[in-house]
Formats: structure tokens, sequence, C-alpha cells
């Protein structure tokens, strides 16, 4: 009990002799941005490691999802190169979206968000680390298992540089929007459906430029264009996305 | 120099049709420090979250050094730590690395200010282990370690002894009187006194 008691005591005495303007508060040493935001980042990769179910779990879908049409329509190869790039995309829509219920509704239950909200940082740029981490964690295991899948469908080893560059990029497009519906439906329980409903119409663009870009990587054509306007889609996501994802946040802890 | 101060001006909140907070006031200046009481529902927890900027109140001010707080909300966030009644902790990271994290994020943590925050709170033994493992009262020692760490002038505690032996609540205690004679300040939500240590304690009770 004394242990706790004399130091107490000790500081009491000290507050007459030094003055308060001695008193060193953090509010100077604010940790700079980008210590932050690798702190942020470290943060949901350490604890994704920890927890690896939930990072197989949309690689698994996304797998299973490919593998399943050449059961389903027929062997045949040339029917299946045909549909490959439908099937990709689809696929890793589906799969990125499964992965988003999951973007932030750790934090918010254990008061992660709460206390980012109040640590004075940015909460715009910790957003924009937190959709960086879910990125590295889907939408770029997703781009290195598409090349897979894709072999699985009868596309030519020519063509996995090309798929794998455009879902690399469009998945970074899908979780910048993605980020905007998980944390708009934060405060809502079972808000699978209604994640789904918000992030569908939102990724659509992306959904066709990557379409498009892997079916010109298959037919070995020009896919710059597709691409470009995949990589205009996360320009605009990486400027509107974060700023979009704080706010909800904010309305979400009230 | 600008001695910090804080001024609540008669906050109302409405929660759906609850009117929650009904006109709430207070001041504090350097070294003082507010205990919060009132029953269950009171809106004690509703007090602490508008007054950190989490809520927004219907009407009334919150004054941080004279500004508003919704002018510059980070500055004032930059000066305070809120503690919810459940300790901000992830279950599957280990004491010492929650702590890492969770005040990094506020501001640069030296290994040995660490060492030191985890001695203080007795958590030194088993602040490797993951905090899932860990009991209630252990991971409310965890939290007042951030407390501690955080370095700000204004604590706004909820329930800061709950889950706590009678060791811990004289802890938060003799915690609170280190704040108050560097001269911080704090406001505690509270339903049992708070430990005698606590000097220079105001009052402010909760109607329900």
């Amino acid at each position: 009990m004394s242990r706790f008691g004399s130091p107490a005591a000790g500081v009491v005495v000290q507050a007459g002799a030094i003055t308060r303007q001695s008193t060193a508060w953090a509010g100077s040493h604010q940790a700079p941005m980008l210590d932050v935001a690798r702190l942020a980042l470290a943060r949901d990769l350490q604890l994704a490691f920890r927890k690896r179910g939930q990072l197989v779990q949309p690689l698994a879908f996304f797998a299973m999802v490919t593998m399943l049409f050449p059961l389903a329509i027929s062997p045949e190869l040339a029917r299946l190169r045909e549909i490959a790039p439908g099937v990709l995309w689809a696929g890793a829509l589906l799969a990125s979206l499964l992965a988003l219920e999951f973007l932030f509704r750790d934090d918010a239950y254990d008061g992660t968000l709460e206390q980012y909200a109040l640590s004075g940082q940015s909460l715009t740029w910790l957003m924009f680390a937190k959709t960086a981490a879910h990125w590295l964690l889907t939408g770029l295991p997703l781009a290195l298992t598409a090349p897979l899948a894709a072999l699985s469908l009868g596309v030519s080893a020519a063509a996995v540089p090309g798929i794998v560059v455009s879902v690399a990029v469009g998945s970074v497009a899908l979780s910048l929007i993605g980020s905007i519906g998980a944390a708009l439906t934060l405060g809502i329980k079972r808000s699978g459906a209604l994640l789904s409903l918000l992030t569908l119409p939102l990724s659509l663009p992306v959904l066709i430029f990557g379409a498009r870009a892997t079916q010109l990587a298959i037919s070995g054509g020009p896919l710059l264009a597709p691409l470009e306007l995949l990589a205009a889609l996360v320009v605009l996501g990486v400027t509107l996305a974060p700023l979009a994802a704080a706010a909800a946040v904010r309305i979400s802890l009230e | 120099m600008h001695d910090e101060r804080l001024d609540v001006e008669s906050l109302h909140l409405w929660r759906g049709d609850r009117h929650v907070l009904r006109g709430v006031g207070f001041s504090l200046a350097s070294g003082e420090c507010l205990q919060v009481t009132g029953p269950n529902g009171s809106g004690k927890t509703s007090l602490l979250r508008t007054v950190c900027g989490l809520m927004y109140p219907e009407e009334g001010r919150v004054l941080w050094e004279g500004q508003d707080v919704r002018g510059d909300l980070r500055t004032f966030h930059c000066a305070l730590v809120y503690l919810g009644h459940e300790p901000p902790l992830k279950a599957e990271l280990s004491a010492r690395e929650n702590l890492r994290y969770w005040i990094g994020v506020r501001h640069r943590i030296g290994a040995a200010a660490l060492e030191g925050a985890l001695e203080r709170v007795g958590a030194s033994p088993w602040c490797d282990r993951l905090v899932r493992t860990l009991s209630a009262g252990q991971r409310r020692r965890v939290a007042l370690a951030g407390l501690t760490l955080s370095m700000v002038p204004l604590w706004l505690l909820d329930e800061p002894t709950t889950n706590l032996d009678t060791e811990g609540q004289q802890l938060v205690g003799s915690l609170i009187a280190e704040q108050l004679a560097r001269g911080g300040m704090v406001v505690a939500a509270v339903h049992h006194e708070l430990p005698a240590s606590v000097r220079d304690l105001r009052r402010l009770e909760l109607a329900a």
C-alpha cells in the first residue's frame, strides 16, 4: 500500500517547489504524420497475422468461385478463356467485399476508432493507413492469386503480368470505395447486406474497366487505356475516400 | 505562459426524445479534480463524451483555454485523454504492444518510459501476454499505464476503478494525485468515492 502512497506524496511536495511551467505535456511532441501512418499500418498487419482466418477467407472464396466455373460450364478451354475476365473480376469484387466487413468492425468494438478520433492526429490520414493495410491484406493477395485462377481457366502464361497489374490496381480502388461503405455502416448490426448494397454500385466502374483490361491482356491487345482509367479511379479514391470514411467514422462514434 | 483551463457552459444533450444533459456546466483549472456522480443513466458517460467532442450537444459549449473547442478540436484532443469504461485494448496484442500502438499514435514514447509505466501499474510480470488472456482488472491496469504515458493535461475517466482490487483503486488515487500535482486536471465519473489520496476534489452530482 505504502508503495503507492509515498510517490504521490513526494510529487505533492515537489509541486510547490517546481513551477508549473516546467510540466512537459506531450502536446508539443506530437508524432509526425508518417510515423503515425506507419504505426497504424503495422498494427493492422500484426493483428491480421495473429488472426489468420480472416486473412485466408476472401482468398479461399476467390479460389472457389473461379474453380466452380470450369465444373459448371464446360472444361473446354476456348470457352473458359472467353469468360475468364468476367469470372476473375466478379470473383475478385465479391471477395474484396467479403473482407470489407472486417475493415473497421473490431476497431469500433474495442474502442480503437474512438482513440484514433481523440488522438489529435488526422483521422483522414489514419483511415488512409487502415485502407492501405486492408489492401495489402486482401487486394495484393488477390492480385497474386489471380494468375493461378487465370491459368486454371485456360489463359496463356503471357497474359499473367497484365492480369496481375490490372487486379492490383483495380483492387486499390475497391478497397478505397469499400472503406466509405464500411465506415458508413459501422453503427448497424448485421451490416453485410447494406454494405454490399452501398458499395457494389460504386464499384461497377472498377469491374468494367478491370474486366476490359484483363480481356485485352488475354487477347494480347493494348491494355494501357483501361489501366489508365483504373488508375484515375484510384487517384479519385485516394483523394476522397479517406476523407469520407473519417467523416462517417465520426458520425458513428456519436 | 497560459494556464490550462476547461470551461463547460450549460450543456444540453438530447438522445432521441431523452433530455440527457440539462444545462450541465463546470469550470476546472490547473490542479483540480472533478468527481461526477449520479445514478445509472444520469448521463455521466454522455457528459464525458460530449466534453471530449465525440458527441455534439444541442446547446452549450466547451472552452479550452478560453477557446471554443469546436474551432480547433485537434489542439484540444492533443491535450486530453479519454478512458471509456472498456479499456481500448486489442485482445490479440500483448499489453506492451497495445500501449506502443495506442499511445505511439499520439506521440513518440521511449522504451524507458514504456517500461516505467508498466512497472508503475504493476504490469511488468505479465506485460508480454496477449490481452485476451488477462483478467478485467489487469486490462484496466494496462489502460492506466496508457494514461500515465499520454502526458496530457486533461484526463477524462469513466469509472476508472472498475474491476480493480483495493491496491489498484489506491493506484488510481495516487495516479490522479500525481496528475493534479503536475498541474493537470481530471474529470472522473464514478459510482464509488475516489480514493482519499485525491485532494482538491470537487463534486458534480447529476440527477437521474
